[in-house]
């Protein structure tokens, strides 16, 4: 395991163009700091976002997943982030039930007005995540990392 | 052995329950016809046959070996990685080689869970805590039970796989049609389908099979189908129940469905689906009639068990493969 004092999350950020992209970038104009752990992927929409999206994350080696997107009610294709929002409690019972700490994924609605809001989402979500530690899910669930273990032995033993 | 011009053809198991043999043998008379232009040459369900025999046979000279099962130890990948080498063409056959399986689901657990559950929990009477000899001493030498691995691989996460042949099992009239096709290659009357192709399975999804009606989906509530009266002619999903079909792909003619029950996703994603757990996340959570996140989990509540709604076939598969615990031994 990682030392926690030199662990740097890898988060990945999925943000709809009309808003919460738009959050990051006064976020960044306005000179309001976040952290550079947050990777954002620009989506059309938070409708946009295929759970697959998600999982494949994970899978290659992402400690935690921040998806935002407009204000229910505010979205730029009506509902599509009501839909979002369904996706992402469905995938948080299913990420549950893999053994995933619901904490490393986060819904965060940010309006293209909100860069602080959407800066202090980051930060705070990077903490959350430091203290929570590395997830290890990519190196670990590879087919190359199976080496064959004497279970038997030791139970038996 | 007399010098035998019929094409050889093998067939093995590794982590399965056999229903896959049991589905071969359901092509009733067409195994005649498996006889007729094959030399079976290893079948351990059907005929004796020494792994030894296997080895001294010439690489590649199997051409076709249907391999089910998923490999969960080393007896599993040895045999595997043998059949990859003896034979020209290697069929992921069934659902546990392609994706997984049921047996992939113990990837929710590590393997020393899966041991103690094997042999010591309420359900096995096991008072003296008696477990298998790991190794015994015969006269021809020491045997050993082969070591399990820390998850359950799909066939094509540990060696190169020509075709995928879905299903749990596949249906046999598809088997059927696969066993044609391959004697028509034979006879040079057709091409084989371009490698890594999926075979004896229709074009799309169960839903394009099923002959139920459809509207636009919106669901306030999920059942199971015990809960209500289920109408014949509409759609499952439609009805609130938990209804696999739009991420699986077809070729069983929407057969649960057809009699009243859901697809529960045995021939795995359909075509152009990276994932199958996420296809049906997306699914389900796109029908849900509900924008208040806590009347969404109200309505969530109604899938008790969503990994194993989603991934009962496809764990090992799957972008994730296992669950946390099956590798994350600390936390366990």
């Amino acid at each position: 395991m990682d030392n926690n004092d030199t662990f740097e999350p890898v988060i990945i950020g999925f943000t709809c163009n009309w808003c919460s992209y738009r959050a990051a970038d006064l976020a960044g104009t306005s000179r309001t700091k976040y952290p550079a752990n947050i990777r954002l992927i620009r989506l059309m929409c938070s409708g946009r976002l295929d759970p697959a999206f998600v999982f494949k994350a994970l899978a290659n080696g992402a400690d935690g997943v921040m998806i935002t997107g407009c204000h229910p009610g505010e979205c730029h294709y009506i509902e599509q982030n009501y839909k979002a929002l369904r996706r992402f409690q469905l995938m948080r019972r299913t990420l549950q039930g893999l053994g995933l700490e619901p904490a490393r994924l986060k819904l965060v609605w940010a309006s293209a007005a909100e860069g602080t809001k959407f800066a202090h989402e980051v930060n705070s979500f990077v903490e959350e995540i430091r203290a929570l530690g590395p997830l290890h899910w990519g190196k670990s669930a590879q087919p190359s990392a199976a080496v064959a273990e004497p279970v038997l032995e030791e139970v038996a033993a | 052995m007399t010098a035998n011009a019929k094409p050889k053809f093998a067939m093995y198991w590794a982590a399965s329950c056999g229903g896959c043999e049991i589905a071969v043998l359901n092509i009733h008379e067409k195994i005649l016809e498996v006889d007729a232009n094959f030399d079976v040459v290893f079948w351990p369900v059907a005929m004796d046959a020494k792994y030894k025999d296997l080895e001294a046979m010439q690489d590649g000279s199997i051409l076709l070996t249907l391999f089910n099962g998923g490999i969960r130890n080393e007896e599993n990948e040895h045999l595997a990685k043998l059949l990859r080498k003896k034979s020209k063409i290697l069929v992921a056959f069934g659902s546990c080689a392609c994706e997984g399986c049921i047996p992939g689901l113990a990837n929710l657990s590590n393997s020393r869970e899966i041991v103690t559950t094997a042999f010591n929990t309420i359900s096995t009477d096991n008072p003296q805590q008696i477990y298998p000899l790991t190794s015994y001493a015969v006269p021809e030498g020491e045997i050993h039970i082969p070591k399990i691995y820390p998850r359950l691989r799909t066939l094509d996460q540990v060696v190169e796989v020509d075709y995928y042949m879905p299903g749990c099992p596949p249906e046999s009239h598809q088997i059927a049609a696969v066993i044609d096709l391959v004697i028509q290659v034979l006879q040079g009357k057709a091409e084989l389908p371009p490698k890594g192709s999926y075979i004896g399975v229709g074009g799309s999804t169960v839903c394009d099979e099923c002959k139920r009606t459809r509207h636009l989906k919106t669901v306030k509530s999920f059942k199971r189908i015990w809960d209500i009266e289920i109408d014949p002619e509409l759609c499952l999903l439609e009805q609130g129940i938990p209804c696999n079909g739009p991420a699986t792909r077809s070729g069983c003619n929407a057969r649960c469905p057809s009699a009243g029950a859901q697809c529960i996703g045995c021939y795995g994603p359909a075509e152009g689906v990276i994932d199958y757990g996420a296809r049906l996340v997306s699914a389900f959570a796109s029908i849900i009639d509900s924008n208040d996140p806590e009347e969404i989990d109200r309505i969530l509540d109604g899938i008790p068990d969503p990994t194993g709604q989603f991934y009962r076939f496809n764990l090992a598969g799957s972008l994730l493969k296992a669950g946390k615990s099956a590798w994350d031994k600390e936390k366990v």
